[in-house]
């Protein structure tokens, strides 16, 4: 299972103006849309899965979903949305049904395009903790662990949906429970991880990419109403904004509608 | 891991065929009571947990092991839910092996699991996934370990007893090699098996198979036990072969309040309950759950009785729905 920080840990977003959706639903459009059609995204639950089903409903009908629980390309019902990876409703109208260690075999023989997951804590090389707060050995908080989301980073093209917060956007994450690109540069397939690597890091502030020679993070594109300044101060490293960085389509009622129908107990969109 | 702290995880390879010769793997009658099967796990021994999160749970046993007062056992599973708070909480284990632990995602992050393990009562061994369901099929393979891709560079592998890398000898490449896991017991709950122990699973099979294949014993709860001939007339969806179980319970809803693919979903209410419960006061709040659910009750029905009629009915509804369009 892949993890992120529950509703409980959520602070109020630096946008001024009371916006027509949440943050979370905003992530959800956002990385919806970089889903394409045909593609094979192995998902977590939580807005990662909501995504991948919102992008199957308008421009990716023949995008294909992988479950952790070892369910390969199901159709997950409106309302009905699973409480981790490993339940029967993950299953709903699948094609196949395999173990755990099956379907993450799969991931590592090549057959998933896309790894999709939320994240706790995140550094300027996208690597990912959800393992621990504080020292390892004396940890102020004990988070639930990598769950697959180790194997997922370690052997996918990565997109990581997450809230753009100082305190979860760090120079150095506490633990890599996730590998992103390690130290950047070459550090990565140096590890011994050739394959796979962070490709987006989306939040409801903006979208962002990595250096192709440093690995380090960088803005691609920021969120309506989002200026440079305010996504630098709710980073907390050196976070590059391109002079012409463009700005991205708010999402339209179309998405909205098929979010909230998908979620209507606001488990994951609230 | 330097290997003189990795020596001791995997086990001999003479050693795991003796304890296999030395089982009765005949086609027997192997039917008995969640309280004679309790007495089939000893203090200390190394236990492997079927299902995964809130699916399958092998509730009822662990409920048995718990109120037969066991201690000191290292269990591990694919992903933990709320019976790795309980193992805690009851004594049972002060040691778990897992991928993920918490009771799920719309609960948040266990405030038992943070308690015991902040406060270092307690171990969690974290493992990546596919790397518990590589140790557990190296452990079904009978070879000491798997090589694998992933957990390089992470600080996950540091900490993991017994992982270590090695160079390729085709390609020169650097592999990961997990060490096998072979259980003393297997604990998994199954929709239904024969007296023999021939298990049919349906929908997700998690590591279920794996685990009974590296297991030197394993305890089967089932729903329901059918006959040999029913078995017979499908053989090819027998998951579990009855020459690797040791011992058969019958116990309807025995993954409750977690749920059994096919006839129940989580029982959520209790779950809630569960979380609040365990919210504020961590320990007294899984103290009093398990003196309410599990050292209190009569029976496991007098269990279920205490989760409610009410829920039960509604997690059988729910569940029950996935056939249905």
């Amino acid at each position: 299972m892949t993890t992120e920080l529950t509703r409980a840990t959520l602070t109020e977003s630096p946008l001024k103006a009371v916006p027509a959706y949440t943050a979370s639903e905003l992530l959800g459009v956002m990385s919806a849309r970089l889903l394409k059609d045909g593609q094979t995204v192995f998902a977590g639950v939580g807005i990662p899965l909501l995504a991948a089903i919102l992008a199957q409903k308008t421009h990716a009908p023949g995008l294909t979903i992988l479950f952790e629980g070892g369910v390969i390309g199901p159709f997950v019902e409106a309302g009905k949305l699973p409480p981790s990876t490993n339940e029967q409703r993950c299953t709903r109208r699948a094609n196949m049904l395999v173990s755990i260690t099956e379907v993450l075999l799969m991931l590592q023989r090549g057959y998933v395009d896309v790894g999709f997951m939320g994240g706790a804590q995140i550094d300027r090389y996208g690597n990912l903790n959800s393992s621990f707060i504080g020292d390892a050995d004396n940890p102020k908080i004990r988070l639930p662990g990598t769950g697959g989301g180790n194997d997922i980073a370690s052997l996918a093209d990565m997109i990581v949906a997450m809230k753009h917060e100082k305190r979860r956007f760090v120079e150095k994450v506490d633990f890599i429970t996730s590998p992103g690109f390690l130290e950047g540069g070459t550090s990565r397939a140096d590890a011994g991880l050739p394959a796979g690597g962070m490709f987006r890091v989306v939040t409801d502030l903006g979208i962002m990419g990595f250096d192709e020679a440093t690995k380090a993070m960088t803005v691609v594109a920021l969120h309506p109403g989002v200026t440079p300044q305010a996504i630098k101060d709710n980073t907390g490293f050196e976070l590059p904004v391109p002079a012409d960085v463009p700005v991205t389509e708010p999402p339209s009622d179309v998405e909205l509608a098929i979010l909230r129908e998908l979620d209507p107990q606001r488990l994951y969109t609230a | 891991m330097p290997r003189e702290e990795s020596e001791g995880v995997t086990q001999s390879y003479l050693d795991l065929r003796q304890k296999t010769r030395e089982r009765d793997r005949s086609l027997r009658d192997k039917v008995m009571s969640l309280e004679e099967a309790a007495k089939l796990v000893d203090n200390g021994a190394s236990v492997a947990l079927g299902g995964c999160t809130a699916s399958r749970t092998p509730m009822a046993m662990l409920w048995a092991l718990i109120r037969a007062r066991k201690t000191g056992l290292t269990v591990s599973r694919s992903i933990m839910s709320t019976e790795g708070d309980l193992l805690y909480a009851s004594g049972l284990s002060t040691h778990i092996q897992t991928s993920w632990f918490s009771q799920g995602i719309v609960w948040g992050v266990s405030k038992v699991m943070r308690a015991y393990t902040e406060s270092k009562r307690a171990t969690f061994e974290e493992w990546s996934h596919m790397a518990m369901g590589l140790r557990y099929r190296a452990g079904a393979m009978g070879v000491p370990f798997m090589p694998m891709r992933s957990m390089m560079g992470s600080g996950v592998v540091d900490r993991a007893p017994g992982a270590k890398t090695m160079e390729c000898p085709f390609t020169g490449e650097q592999l990961l090699l997990v060490p096998a896991l072979n259980p003393d017991v297997a604990l998994i709950h199954v929709q239904r098996c024969d007296a023999y122990g021939n298990a049919q699973l349906d929908g997700l099979t998690f590591m279920d198979i794996d685990i009974a294949m590296a297991a030197n014993k394993v305890i089967l709860t089932t729903e329901r036990i059918v006959s040999n001939d029913q078995i017979r007339r499908h053989p090819d969806q027998t998951k579990i072969g009855f020459f690797t179980v040791d011992a058969v319970v019958e116990v309807p809803f025995g993954s409750a309040p977690h749920e059994c693919y096919g006839l129940y979903e989580p029982f959520y209410s209790h779950m809630d309950l569960y979380a609040q419960m365990t919210a504020k006061d961590p320990d007294k709040g899984a103290a009093d759950y398990l003196e309410r659910f599990h050292y209190e009750p009569k029976d496991w029905a007098d269990y279920l009785s205490r989760i409610g009629m009410a829920e039960l009915l509604d997690a059988q509804r729910r569940g029950s729905g996935i056939y249905d369009d």
